[in-house]
């Protein structure tokens, strides 16, 4: 099994990357676009087998680590 | 006689430097203290240096915070012993859970690299007792991820604690947005504990220490901690 785990800047957050990212597509002449905001994208893979342990896992790995949750917020999958 | 110790993180740069300012300053050689080890000697200041600690890997500072140092760090920390977080080190200090908030990019997205004006806003605390209120100092900035962020109630909260130490402004000490060189919530260029012992600033004090160095403002931070500690044991 393993985690996908989307992390990404809370709304209000202010996110000049993203801003950027959206110039340089615009730049690019392509139109069609609105807000860009950009995050992080972690794949672990898991050996824990259990579903509900390997979300517990997944979770402490989130807040402990992965995600600052005063800015960030963090959402995952779990695909085999 | 100063018992101050340095923690020395992989990416760690200002290290070596704000080791000599200690030293210069206070005439005792502080340790270095690796991040792997599992405790600190007993210290009368411990000093989180600037870098780039992991290379910045993930966010500034996270993987720093959990460094097997670490633990002995927060726990000597709230149990008094003072903590200066400089640059890298106050993003340490956000990460660890010592300060609240955050260091975000910069607004402009650069890196940036120069003298800043800053606002002393208490001189009654461990690590300002040597300036005056209200006083305008220039020290270095040299940071891409220095823009400090934290939500309204909390902002509101180190306001009304007092907890704001240090903050962007202009020659004369007027704080606008045109003086914050980050885009840094309420110009906030440096935060405190409740207690004022555990500081965390973007700014490098260890950089102008003494005159050959260009300024001596930043001087008076560990000044004003020497004197602090001869006040404790008074």
């Amino acid at each position: 099994m393993k985690a996908l785990i989307r992390i990404t800047l809370k709304n209000g957050v202010l996110d000049p990357q993203g801003k950027a990212i959206e110039g340089a597509v615009r730049g690019l002449g392509i139109t069609g676009i609105g807000d860009v905001r950009q995050g992080k994208f972690i794949e672990v893979q898991l050996t824990e087998t259990d579903q509900s342990k390997a979300k517990q896992i997944v979770e402490q790995m989130c807040k402990d680590l992965l995600a600052n949750t005063v800015i960030e917020n963090y959402a995952y999958d779990l695909v085999p | 006689m100063i018992k101050a110790s340095v923690i020395v993180f992989p990416g760690s740069n200002c290290d070596r430097d704000v080791k000599v300012a200690i030293e210069r300053i206070t005439g005792y050689a502080p340790n270095m203290i690796w991040h792997g080890d599992a405790s600190v000697p007993s210290s009368d200041l411990i000093v989180l240096p600037g870098g780039f600690s992991y290379g910045d890997y993930l966010r500034c500072g996270a993987m720093a915070a959990h460094s097997p140092i670490m633990k002995d760090v927060i726990a000597k920390a709230k149990a008094g012993t003072p903590v200066l977080g400089i640059c890298n080190g106050f993003q340490v200090l956000c990460e660890s859970g010592l300060l609240p908030g955050v260091l975000m990019r910069n607004r402009s997205l650069k890196f940036i690299c120069k003298d800043v004006f800053l606002r002393v806003e208490r001189d009654d605390t461990f690590f300002s007792r040597c300036y005056r209120k209200g006083e305008v100092i220039k020290v270095p900035i040299a940071h891409a991820e220095g823009n400090y962020f934290a939500d309204t109630e909390t902002l509101d909260r180190l306001e009304g604690e007092g907890r704001v130490a240090l903050r962007y402004c202009d020659e004369t000490g007027t704080v606008s947005d045109a003086a914050s060189p980050n885009g840094a919530q309420r110009n906030i260029a440096g935060i405190t504990d409740p207690t004022g012992r555990i500081l965390g600033m973007m700014p490098h004090p260890e950089r102008l220490y003494e005159a050959a160095l260009g300024g001596t403002d930043g001087r008076r931070i560990f000044e004003s901690a020497v004197i602090s500690l001869t006040a404790d044991a008074a």
